[in-house]
C-alpha cells in the first residue's frame, strides 16, 4: 500500500447530548485518495462524528485538521470551504425544483441566474467524475439512485474533495450500489477521499481501503481491509464474539391459513403499485418478503391490513374474503400488522403519548361503554416492558423519548400481545443492535411454534435467508418469485429484486 | 457561531408555571412603561383595573358574566384543536347559535319559560353545530383548509345577522333605529347568585369536556387523530366520522354561548353579540394547553383584564383600545416565553466576544 | 352595471387586497403563516394617515406606513423565527395588537381628512399610449400612482421569485429548510427580511385604504380585508401574477353589492356583502378537489426550522 498523506484528522472529539455522551474523545483520520469505511452499530456515534466534520453539529471539545491545518467548522458552509461535503440518508433536495436549480441553491450567481453558463461548468464536472445527471429534471420525478447522484454532483460542484456518504446503499438496488462504488473509485483516482458510513459488512469488505470501527461513542480500531475479516469486524463492533447464525425452526404444517389472489392496487397518481399479487401462507410458517425499498412492500402491508384501497383481488383469511373491509374488521378477525416505517413513529404509534395510551390504541375497542379503561392497559404495559426488556423511565413516559430500538419493542410487543393468527411485520429489526435483533427473531420463532403465520418483510437478505421458510421477492409491484429460503442464494434474490422472474416457484 | 439552540428535555411543571408567571410580569412591566409614557402611574392603573373588575360584588358578577362565554367557547374550540382542526370559526358558530335561539325567543314566547329556554338551548347548539359541520365536511371529504373556511364563515354569519337586524327582524318599535326586538321575559335566562344561570352551564360543560377529552373513547380517538392521521387509520378509527363528530360538538358548544349571550346578557340579538370572544377563546385555548382547568383560569384572568380595562377607560380617559394593546403585549410575552420551556440557549462567550470586538473596530 | 366604470372601481377596490396578498405570499414563501395581516394593514393605515396629516407629504406617509407594517411584522418575526413560537397564535396576537394600536392612535384622527394638496398626489394619471386603448385603457391605465405601484410590485415580485437566485433560495427555504441550510443559505436572515417585507406591503395596503380609498379615518377601516388576503394567497396558488387577477376579482365582488342597489335585482345589500366570503369558500373547496403540486402551499409552511434535531 503506497504511503498516502493524511487529508483529514479528527483528534479527541467529544460531543454530549444532554446526559448522553455521543462521542467520547474520538480519533479518526483519512488519507488522500482513500475510501475509508466507518463501521459500527446504531448509536455507536458514526453519524454524530461525521455531522461534526460536516458542520451540522459542533464538538464540545477536540480538534479537526484538514490537510495539516487546523480548522473550526461551525456550519455546513465552513465545512464546504474546508472541502468537506456530506451526503445524508435523507436527501437535502427540494422536490419542486430541477436538478440544476437544486445545485445552484445558495450560490452567488449575480442578480439573474445564468443557467447556460452553469450548465457548461457542470457538464465538465460530470465528465470528470463520470456522474450522470439530467439537469432539467424535477427532483420529484427522480428515482432514489438519481437523487443520490445529484447530491454527489452538487457537493463536488461546491468544492468538496472529501465526501462523506451516510449509509448510501440503504435504499439502492444491487445494481445502483455497483454504480455508486464505481463513482467512489473514480473519486479515489482523482485524489479525493471518501468516508463511507455503514453497518453492512459485505459492502465494507468490498469497497473500503481502511476500516475504522466505533462502538458506544469510542474509537475501537482502525484496520486495513486486507488484514481483517467480517468475523473480527463484527466482534469489534459488538464487543464480544457473536454467533452470526440465526436458528431456523421447521415450519409447522400444511394448512393454508391465508390466501391472496390477484391483488392489485393503484395509488393516488393512478400508478399501479400492486400488480396481480397471489400467494399462500401456511400455518406456522415465516414467509419472507424481499425487495428494494419502494417496490410495493408498504402498499402490500397496508392492503393486507385494510389500510390501502384495493382495485381488485381477494384476501382470504380462514375462508373469508376480507378485501374491501375496514381496518377495524381486519383487527377484530385476528390479523395484526406491525409496520415499522422509516420514521418509526409514523404509523403504528403516537409519539407524544405514553406506553399505556399506545397499548390502548389497539385495546380500547374491546372495553364496554364509552369510557376508555386505562388500568388494564397499564397492567399490560408493565407486562410487555418486562418481557421485552424495554428501557424506559416508566410507562407514563412519552414514547418519543425512548430510543429507536425500544420504540420498536413497544410496537412489536403490543402487536404480539393481541395474539394474532396472522402477523405481518415489516422491518421489525430496522436500526436495532444485534442482540435485540436476535431476541426479536427468537420471539418470532416462538410465535411460529404456536402456529402463527408470519409475513416478514425486510431489507436485509441475511436475516431473510436465515429466518424464513420461504422467501417471496417483490419488484415494481409484482411478485417475481417465491423460493425456498434454504436453497436460495443472494445473487438469485438480487436478480429477482430487479425484476427477473424466477421460472419455478417454491410452493 | 455565537448562539446555539438546543432542544431541552422534558421540563418540570413547576418550572413551566414559573416561566409563565415571569412572562406575565414582564408584560406588565412593558405595559407599565407604556402607561408611564402617557403620563400615568402604572401602579395606580393596575390597581384600578383590579378594583374595576373584582372590587365589589357587582363588579365580580360582571367579571364572571364576561368570563362565561370565554370559558365555554374555549372548551368548544379546544375539542377541535385537540384534533388539530383549526376551528377559527367560533365567532360564526356563536352567532348562528344566537340566531337560532333568537328565532324561538321571538316567535314562541307564549311557551312556558322552562320549555322555551330548553328549546332555545338546543336550538343554539344546533345552530353552532351546523355552522361547524360545514367546514368539517369539506375538510374530511376533500382536505380543504379549515382555517380559511371557518374564518370566512364568520363573516357570512355576521352579514346574516346584520341582514336580519337591518331587515326582516328590525323592530318596528325602535324609532327607526336598526335593532331587533328585546326578548320577552319568558326567553331570558333566570339569575342565580346575581349572575344568569349561564354560569351553571359553564361549570357543567367544563366537567363534561374534561371527562370527554381525557376519559372517553371518542375523546381518545380525537387525540390520536390529532397526533397522527396514519396511526388513527391504523387503529381502525373512522376518520371522517370522528372529524364530523368533533366539529358538531365543537360548533355546538360555541352555539350554546350564542344562546347564553342572547338570552342572558343582551336579551336580544345584535351583530356585536360575540364581542370578539371567538378569537379570544383561541388564545385562551392555546394558553391553557387545551386543558379545561387551565382554560377556566385563563378565561377568568382575561375577564379581569377586560373588565378592568373598561373601568379605567372612564376613570383615566384611556381609550378602550388600550385593553387590546395590553392583551396583545401579554400574549407576545407568553408566546415568547414558551421558547424557554422548550429550548435552551447556549451562548458561546469566546466567539461572541470576538465578534463584538471585530464589529467594534 | 357591467360598465367600464365598474371594472375600474373593481381595480381600485382590489389594490389594498393586492398589496396585502403580495405581502403574505412573500411571508408564506419563507415558510411562515402570518395571520396578522389585518393588524399590519391597520397599523399601516393609521400611521400613514397620521404622518400624512402631520407632514402633508404623501411620500412620507407611504414610507411610514410601510415601516409601520414592517415593525408589526418584526414582532411576529422575532417570535416565530428566533423564538420559534406558535405561528397561528402569534399572528392572531399581532392582529389584536394592530387593531388596538390603530384604534388607540386613530382616536384623535376620527373624521379628519387630508388637504386637497395631499389628495392631488393621488389623482388619476393616464399612461400615455396604453391609456388610450378603448375600454381596457380606461380600466387599467387611468389610475392613481398607488395603483401603478401595485402593478409594478406584483411583477417585480414575480420576477424575483421565479427568475433570480435569491428568489430561488427563498422558495427552497419554504419547501425544505434542511436543504436550504445544507446549501449554506442563511435561513434566519432570509426569513426576517421577507417577513418584514411582507409586513411593509401589508402596511401599504392599509395605507391605500386610509389615504386614497375611503379616505377619511374610520374605525375598522380594513373591515376584514386582511383575512380575505390570507384566503387570496391560497386562491392565487402563492403566485404573484395570479394574485393580480385574484385581487381584482375580489375587489369587484366587494363593490358589487353596493352597485346592485336600486336595480332589478332586489336582494339586500347585506346578503351581497357575503359574496366575497362565499366565493372564497367555493374556490377553496374547488382548489382542494384538484390537488396539484403547482398550486400547493410551501411544504414547510408553519414549521419552525431547527438544525440540531435529536
Amino acid at each position: 500500500m503506497a504511503d498516502r498523506s493524511i487529508y483529514v484528522e479528527m483528534k479527541d472529539i467529544t460531543k454530549r447530548f444532554g446526559s448522553v455522551i455521543a462521542t467520547d474523545h474520538m480519533n479518526f483520520e483519512v488519507a488522500k485518495g482513500e475510501i475509508h469505511a466507518l463501521l459500527g452499530e446504531n448509536g455507536a456515534g458514526k453519524s454524530t462524528l461525521m455531522n461534526m466534520l460536516s458542520g451540522i453539529y459542533i464538538p464540545d471539545s477536540g480538534h479537526i485538521f484538514i490537510d495539516g491545518k487546523e480548522v473550526r467548522i461551525t456550519s455546513p458552509r465552513d465545512a464546504l470551504k474546508a472541502g468537506v461535503g456530506m451526503i445524508h440518508q435523507h436527501f437535502k433536495l427540494v422536490d419542486v425544483l430541477t436538478s440544476l436549480e437544486n445545485i445552484l441553491l445558495g450560490y452567488k450567481t449575480g442578480l439573474f441566474v445564468r443557467k447556460k453558463e452553469q450548465k457548461i461548468k457542470l457538464q465538465q464536472l460530470m465528465e470528470k467524475f463520470q456522474l450522470d445527471v439530467d439537469l432539467d429534471k424535477y427532483v420529484y420525478e427522480m428515482s432514489v439512485g438519481e437523487k443520490q447522484t445529484l447530491e454527489i454532483l452538487k457537493t463536488i460542484y461546491r468544492g468538496a474533495r472529501i465526501l462523506i456518504l451516510d449509509e448510501p446503499t440503504a435504499v439502492l438496488t444491487p445494481q445502483e450500489t455497483n454504480k455508486l462504488f464505481k463513482i467512489m473509485r473514480r473519486m479515489k483516482e482523482q485524489s479525493c477521499s471518501v468516508i463511507f458510513i455503514s453497518h453492512k459488512m459485505n459492502e465494507v469488505m468490498e469497497i473500503a481501503d481502511r476500516i475504522t470501527v466505533l462502538r458506544k461513542g469510542k474509537t475501537i480500531a482502525t484496520l486495513e481491509k486486507e488484514s481483517t475479516n467480517p468475523q473480527e469486524l463484527t466482534e469489534l463492533m459488538v464487543g464480544r464474539p457473536v454467533d452470526l447464525s440465526i436458528k431456523r425452526i421447521p415450519a409447522l404444517s400444511d394448512n393454508i391459513v391465508f390466501q391472496v389472489r390477484n391483488l392489485s392496487a393503484v395509488n393516488e397518481e393512478k400508478v399501479e403499485v400492486l400488480k396481480n399479487i397471489s400467494f399462500d401462507m401456511y400455518e406456522g410458517e415465516i414467509l419472507g418478503v424481499a425487495g428494494i425499498a419502494g417496490s410495493g412492500q408498504k402498499e402490500l402491508c397496508e392492503a393486507l391490513a385494510g389500510l390501502y384501497p384495493i382495485k381488485q383481488g381477494e384476501i382470504i383469511f380462514k375462508g373469508e374474503n376480507l378485501a374491501g373491509k375496514s381496518p377495524k374488521e381486519f383487527i377484530t378477525r385476528g390479523i395484526s400488522m406491525s409496520f415499522i416505517p422509516e420514521d418509526r413513529l409514523g404509523m403504528g404509534l403516537v409519539a407524544n403519548m405514553d406506553i399505556v395510551d399506545n397499548i390502548l390504541l389497539k385495546q380500547y375497542h374491546h372495553s364496554k361503554g364509552i369510557m376508555v379503561q386505562r388500568k388494564p392497559a397499564a397492567a399490560k404495559a408493565e407486562e410487555i416492558v418486562k418481557k421485552l426488556e424495554i428501557q424506559t423511565p416508566g410507562i407514563k413516559e412519552p414514547i418519543k423519548n425512548l430510543s429507536g430500538g425500544n420504540i420498536q419493542k413497544v410496537l412489536l410487543g403490543r402487536e404480539l400481545d393481541s395474539h394474532p393468527e396472522l402477523l405481518i411485520t415489516a422491518y421489525p429489526v430496522r436500526g436495532l443492535d444485534i442482540n435485540t435483533c436476535l431476541k426479536i427473531y427468537d420471539i418470532l420463532n416462538e410465535e411460529k411454534k404456536r402456529g402463527v403465520a408470519i409475513l416478514y418483510i425486510a431489507e436485509d437478505l441475511d436475516s431473510l435467508m436465515g429466518l424464513c421458510d420461504r422467501i417471496m421477492v417483490i419488484s415494481n409491484g409484482e411478485i417475481t418469485g417465491i423460493v425456498d429460503a434454504r436453497k436460495a442464494t443472494k445473487e438469485q434474490l438480487g436478480l429477482m429484486m430487479l425484476g427477473n422472474k424466477e421460472v419455478h416457484h417454491a410452493v | 457561531m455565537q448562539f446555539r439552540i438546543v432542544i431541552k428535555s422534558e421540563i418540570g411543571k413547576k418550572k413551566r408555571v414559573l416561566i409563565f408567571l415571569g412572562s406575565i410580569i414582564a408584560a406588565l412591566i412593558v405595559s407599565g412603561l407604556f402607561l408611564a409614557f402617557l403620563n400615568l402611574n402604572p401602579f395606580q392603573v393596575y390597581i384600578a383595573m383590579l378594583q374595576g373588575s373584582v372590587g365589589s360584588v357587582y363588579r365580580i358578577e360582571q367579571t364572571i358574566i364576561y368570563a362565561i362565554p370565554l370559558i365555554i367557547t374555549s372548551l368548544g374550540v379546544a375539542i377541535a384543536f385537540k384534533m388539530k382542526f383549526w376551528n377559527i370559526g367560533a365567532e360564526g358558530q356563536i352567532l348562528m347559535g344566537a340566531f337560532m335561539a333568537s328565532y324561538f325567543a321571538l316567535n314562541y314566547s307564549f311557551l312556558p319559560r322552562f320549555i322555551l329556554l330548553l328549546i332555545m338551548f338546543f336550538a343554539g347548539f344546533i345552530g353552532g353545530a351546523v355552522w361547524g359541520i360545514i367546514p368539517a365536511f369539506f375538510r374530511a371529504k376533500w382536505g380543504t383548509n379549515e382555517t380559511i373556511i371557518t374564518l370566512m364563515m364568520n363573516y357570512v354569519a355576521l352579514k346574516w345577522v346584520v341582514y336580519l337586524q337591518y331587515g326582516p327582524w328590525k323592530d318596528p318599535n325602535a324609532f327607526g333605529f336598526p335593532k331587533i326586538a328585546n326578548f320577552a321575559k319568558n326567553a331570558v335566562l333566570p339569575e342565580l347568585f346575581g349572575v344568569h344561570i349561564g354560569w351553571i352551564i359553564a361549570v357543567l360543560l367544563t366537567i363534561f369536556v374534561y371527562f370527554f377529552l381525557n376519559r372517553s373513547k371518542k375523546g381518545f380517538e380525537i387525540a390520536v387523530l390529532g397526533e397522527s392521521v396514519n396511526t388513527a387509520r391504523y387503529a381502525g378509527i373512522n376518520i371522517f366520522r370522528t372529524i364530523i363528530f368533533a366539529m358538531v360538538l365543537s360548533g355546538g358548544i360555541c352555539g350554546i354561548v350564542g344562546f347564553i349571550e342572547a338570552s342572558g346578557v343582551e336579551q336580544t340579538l345584535t351583530k356585536d353579540i360575540t364581542g370578539g370572544v371567538g378569537y379570544t377563546a383561541i388564545i385562551i385555548a392555546w394558553l391553557g394547553a387545551l386543558k379545561p382547568q387551565w382554560m377556566v383560569l385563563a378565561s377568568l384572568l382575561f375577564a379581569i383584564l377586560i373588565q378592568g380595562s373598561s373601568y379605567i377607560q372612564s376613570a383615566f380617559g384611556i381609550s378602550a383600545y388600550s385593553a387590546q394593546l395590553l392583551e396583545a403585549i401579554v400574549l407576545f410575552f407568553v408566546l415568547g416565553s414558551d421558547f424557554f420551556t422548550r429550548y435552551k440557549l447556549i451562548i458561546d462567550w469566546p466567539s461572541l466576544l470576538r465578534r463584538t470586538k471585530e464589529n467594534g473596530k | 352595471m357591467i360598465t367600464v366604470a365598474f371594472f375600474k372601481a373593481a381595480i381600485i377596490a382590489g389594490i389594498p387586497l393586492l398589496f396585502a396578498t403580495l405581502g403574505e405570499i412573500i411571508t408564506e414563501k419563507s415558510g411562515h403563516l402570518n395571520l396578522g395581516v389585518e393588524g399590519m394593514m391597520l397599523m399601516g393605515a393609521v400611521i400613514g394617515f397620521q404622518v400624512g396629516y402631520t407632514t402633508n407629504s404623501p411620500l412620507l406617509a407611504l414610507l411610514f406606513a410601510a415601516i409601520a407594517g414592517a415593525l408589526g411584522a418584526l414582532i411576529y418575526a422575532f417570535l416565530t423565527v428566533s423564538l420559534r413560537a406558535n405561528q397561528v397564535v402569534s399572528g392572531l396576537a399581532l392582529t389584536i395588537f394592530g387593531t388596538g394600536f390603530a384604534g388607540f392612535v386613530g382616536k384623535s384622527l376620527m373624521g379628519m381628512k387630508m388637504t386637497d394638496q395631499f389628495n392631488y398626489f393621488f389623482r388619476d394619471l393616464k399612461i400615455p399610449g396604453l391609456g388610450d386603448i378603448p375600454y381596457l385603457g380606461e380600466i387599467f391605465f387611468n389610475h392613481d400612482i398607488f395603483v401603478y405601484l401595485g402593478y409594478v410590485t406584483a411583477i417585480v415580485l414575480g420576477l424575483y421569485l421565479y427568475n433570480t437566485g435569491k428568489g430561488l433560495n427563498l422558495r427552497a427555504i419554504g419547501e425544505n429548510p434542511a436543504a436550504a441550510d445544507a446549501a449554506s443559505i442563511p435561513i434566519t436572515k432570509y426569513k426576517y427580511l421577507h417577513i418584514l417585507l411582507g409586513g411593509a406591503l401589508c402596511g401599504l395596503g392599509g395605507a391605500y385604504l386610509s389615504l386614497v380609498y375611503v379616505p377619511v379615518w374610520q374605525e375598522n377601516i380594513t373591515a376584514g380585508r386582511g383575512w380575505i388576503a390570507v384566503a387570496l394567497v391560497i386562491f392565487s396558488g402563492w403566485n404573484p401574477y395570479k394574485a393580480i387577477a385574484g385581487a381584482f376579482l375580489f375587489g369587484g365582488l366587494d363593490i358589487i353589492g353596493f352597485r346592485l342597489q336600486g336595480t332589478a335585482i332586489a336582494i339586500s345589500q347585506y346578503i351581497f356583502d357575503m359574496a366575497p366570503y362565499v366565493a372564497t369558500i367555493v374556490i377553496l373547496v374547488l382548489v382542494s378537489l384538484r390537488k396539484s403540486k403547482k398550486n400547493a402551499p410551501p411544504k414547510a409552511l408553519s414549521e419552525p426550522y431547527f438544525r440540531e434535531e435529536r
